[in-house]
């Protein structure tokens, strides 16, 4: 596998501006002739399928859900950054771009991030062209608030929908091109595989989720924006229908994937309360602003939290790190909790929970203006839990929010297969080893409005019309396999509900690859992996037929796809012996149980090959460069 | 506590549909409302029944995509909830639950609880937009918005396009739906050029997809899971008659 990311050179301000220079163009009249096909219609597949029909290109677009507006994106809450600095606060693109590459722990590009940085600003003009009802202050410009591994205020946000808002956006965006022909949309449609022939990625096989009906489309390129996995850990704060199979299926064809063992664990989310539990809610980051974090300075204390007096409270958060207070990353928040809860200082009923407290800030602020930023979060938690958080403090727990691995992709956005471009969360591009807040709609919507419409136009150029169209053999190929899976997993009649089982495989994930990794829990679950997966095909149980709408069958299809990531997720997070950002292993930590990276060994991407049923991937490495800043120990204190 | 569902169950678009009964026991009421139906289907699953087909996705209340008739309410007796924000501590140990689809003609049953909702994507289609393409744009702080307008702007976008005004609407109208959009643009400037033209495309289009005429009975308010005002709806009337009388 050759791994060319194909960055510019020179001063780092002015290599993407360059780049696009340099890169050629399909001229209006041949735009017409060129088909794209985007999966995934989130900020990512949505910005690019509307942008690119926007140039002139046919564009395809695929969703699984039943309409392009229900994408995950849509989940989003706290707000997305830029380097507008508005609040004359002293930011600047390289301040953005250095806090993102601090934030990731050294595990990112220098081009990819400070281009990010650069094209941040364009997306809020953007999206305020677009409508998009962003928070502004009484004098009617944009207000902006501060958010985790940042100190200053660069988060532009609307309430507590900031990802609602964006998506629609990008949805209106998209529905203008479907309204004038431009996008072809095929919503309740999930892709089953990826065509390659002679290395290039043609087309794609898809599946129409209520008929049942398999269909092919070519096309001269594929653009996946089909999201994480953060759903192999079965709980996760991600959307029950997310899930990696269109990812998964293009690693099998050839795609390499990159850095799998990064996967973000954010602080903040509601514990969990019961075995039944379909998903975890997150509670917006933006909490983190005005909620102080905290737990009983004494291990077992049962007190109710208004009961426990100041001085017998540890705000270990503002303890720890002065600088930063309740604002450090994620992943330092999320290690952070662990550890109280681990020294049996945990609250709730299950002791797997720390306080995120307002009283001070309804205090300071009035329950008004607090309820004004917040309270659709606060109205969110109180469903859940029943309990009032204008009176009762939060309890907060950290869960699988977010994967920074996923496809490798060079400076192009374009995979390992000539023509397979890989955007948003789907790629592995810009974030390390650990995302900050309010950078992930800042990513989907940079690849999809900003970046893939130059580089897209450069590879079409390039590699000119594929000329293979859906009687092609290999496309015949491809549907052969498909039906094949799909044959397997109707036949399964044994006892038990795809769904049960993937709650199983998500505890190992959890246990073995979650918050804190060691080598031996890495070994030993990979020593399950094989039973597990035995297990699965000889119990599963697929009621119903594949020519119909048959829920089961599509849940089936993703966690047989688990199974086998799973084992590539392992061994990348074995073959890490080192901690960075999201990635903790415990033999690798100081002696205050921070994270301890190894950048003599370890300062590069891992990508993994697959090469073939029964065998182990094969890992490659993209060693990373750092020209402009020093890799230094990341604190917050 | 045990409880009893009576649910709609039709296996596909063209089949006729019936309800059946089935009892469930051990539910707890720290389960949401779709954890409850997950269980059921778990049961039904070792039956050897078909499971109970509904729509979900984000179950944090913000996708649009759950759309249950839970005793005659749509989205349940929660207040400003979708229904995977419903907890079963709602309910008492005995009762029985209705569930149905969104009932509208412009909403096909594609299966069970789950409907096509896709006529509100093509009402967007209409002219649910600003009109404008990738680049190019001004500076965002060139165009000042007063904060009331942005909040009422806000309002109106906060929509999730579930479509429980619909289901909750005697005359299955999707006013409140195309109110929402229009209010949102009609209070920004950016809204502003296309303004009288998108509200009566997306009128057009909303009788052209089968939904009924509004007659202010405001259902749709009390349904909706974002409480969306219907002060939406009489704003629409303006834009649309004078986008009428303009000729525009």
């Amino acid at each position: 596998m050759k791994l060319d990311a194909g960055t510019p050179s020179g001063p780092l301000e002015t290599r993407w501006m360059r780049h696009r220079e340099e890169m050629k163009l399909v001229n209006p009249a041949n735009k017409r002739k060129f088909r794209v096909l985007v999966v995934g219609s989130g900020l990512g597949g949505g910005s690019a399928a509307a942008s690119l029909a926007g140039l002139g290109y046919h564009v395809g677009c695929f969703c699984l859900q039943d309409s392009p507006r229900r994408a995950h994106s849509i989940a989003a809450q706290g707000g997305i950054n830029a380097a507008k600095n508005y609040p004359n606060d002293g930011d600047s693109i390289w301040r953005l771009f250095y806090d993102t590459i601090k934030g990731g722990d050294y595990r990112s590009r220098e081009s990819n991030v400070y281009r990010l940085a650069e094209v941040s600003n364009e997306i809020i003009d953007q999206c305020i062209a677009q409508g998009v009802p962003f928070a502004r202050e009484y004098g009617g410009l944009l207000a902006n608030r501060s958010f985790g591994g940042a100190q200053v205020s660069r988060t532009f946000y609307a309430r507590g929908q900031t990802g609602q808002q964006l998506l629609l956006g990008a949805y209106s965006a998209l529905s203008r091109q479907i309204h004038l022909g431009a996008v072809s949309m095929h919503p309740r449609t999930e892709m089953l595989d990826l065509v390659v022939k002679d290395g290039r990625a043609v087309g794609i096989v898809t599946r129409n989720v209520v008929t049942g009906e398999l269909e092919s489309w070519a096309g001269d390129a594929v653009v996946l924006a089909t999201g994480g996995y953060g759903n192999i850990y079965y709980l996760s704060t991600n959307a029950k229908a997310s899930n990696m199979s269109a990812c998964f299926r293009a690693w099998k064809r050839g795609a390499g994937m990159a850095n799998p063992c990064f996967v973000q664990i954010h602080p903040t989310c509601i514990p969990m309360s019961g075995e039944y539990q379909s998903k975890l809610t997150l509670m917006s980051e933006s909490l983190r602003n005005d909620g102080r974090v905290w737990v009983p300075k004494k291990a077992g204390d049962t007190r109710a939290p208004g009961d426990i007096p100041e001085d017998e409270r540890d705000y270990y958060l503002e303890r720890r790190y002065p600088s930063f207070g309740n604002l450090v990353p994620r992943d330092v928040a999320s290690r952070a909790a662990k550890m109280v809860c681990d020294e049996g200082r945990g609250v709730g009923k299950t002791g797997l929970g720390v306080y995120l407290d307002f009283a001070e800030a309804i205090e300071r602020l009035g329950e008004g203006a607090v309820r004004e930023r917040y309270g659709n979060l606060f109205h969110m938690y109180e469903e859940i839990t029943d309990e009032d958080p204008y009176k009762v403090p939060m309890r907060i727990y950290p869960a699988i929010h977010y994967t920074m691995g996923g496809l490798w992709v060079d400076y192009n956005l374009m995979s390992t297969i000539p023509g397979l471009h890989v955007i948003g969360e789907a790629n592995f591009s810009d974030h390390g080893a650990n995302r900050l807040g309010a950078s992930a709609l800042m990513q989907g919507l940079a690849d999809g409005y900003f970046v893939l419409p130059y580089t897209m136009g450069h590879w079409l150029a390039t590699a000119g019309p594929s000329g293979i169209a859906t009687d092609d053999p290999a496309f015949a190929a491809v549907r052969r396999e498909v039906d094949a899976r799909i044959e397997r997993l109707v036949a399964a009649d044994g006892t038990r509900s795809a769904d049960s089982l993937h709650r199983e495989l998500g505890k190992l994930m959890w246990n073995a690859c979650g918050m804190s990794r060691t080598a031996e829990g890495l070994k030993d679950a990979l020593a399950k992996l094989p039973g597990m997966r035995e297990e699965f095909w000889k119990t599963l149980k697929v009621p119903g037929s594949g020519e119909e709408f048959n829920l089961n069958l599509e849940q089936a299809g993703r966690v047989a796809d688990y199974y086998d990531f799973a084992e590539v997720m392992f061994r990348d997070a074995l073959a890490r012996e080192e901690s960075s950002g999201g990635h903790f292993r415990d033999e690798f930590q100081t002696p205050e149980g921070e994270a301890l990276r190894d950048d003599e060994n370890f300062s590069h991407v891992s990508v993994w090959e697959y090469v073939g049923a029964d065998k182990a991937p094969t890992m490659h490495k993209e060693e990373l460069s750092f020209e402009f800043v020093t890799p230094t120990t990341r604190s917050y204190k | 506590m045990n409880i009893t569902l009576k649910i709609w169950r039709q296996k596909s678009a063209g089949a006729k549909g019936r309800f059946e009964t089935y009892s469930l026991s051990d539910v707890l009421e720290e389960m949401s409302f779709l954890e409850m139906l997950d269980v059921l289907n778990e049961q039904l699953l070792r039956e050897g029944k078909d499971p109970v087909m509904f729509d979900n996705d984000c179950r944090e209340g913000i996708c649009g995509t759950c759309s249950l008739v839970i005793n005659g309410e749509p989205h349940g007796p929660e207040r400003a909830a979708t229904v995977c924000q419903l907890y079963m501590r709602k309910f008492e140990n005995g009762d029985t639950i209705t569930i149905e689809p969104w009932r509208a003609g412009a909403f096909p049953v594609l299966r069970d609880l789950a409907v096509d909702r896709g006529a509100l994507d093509r009402i967007i289609q209409s002219g649910g937009y600003v009109s404008v393409k990738t680049g190019g744009t001004p500076d965002a702080n060139s165009i000042p918005v007063a904060k009331p307008d942005a909040e009422l702007a806000m309002d109106a976008a906060s929509c999730i396009g579930c479509g429980a005004c619909v289901a909750a609407c005697k005359n299955a109208s999707a006013m409140l739906f195309v109110a929402a959009k229009v209010g949102q643009l009609a209070h920004l400037p950016q809204g502003q050029p296309e303004r009288l033209p998108r509200a009566r495309a997306m009128v057009a289009a909303m009788d052209v997809e089968g939904f009924g005429a509004c007659s202010n009975t405001y259902d749709c308010e009390a349904a909706c899971p974002k409480e969306i005002s219907v002060s939406f709806i009489q704003e629409l009337h303006r834009d649309f008659r004078k986008g009428l009388l303009a000729g525009r």
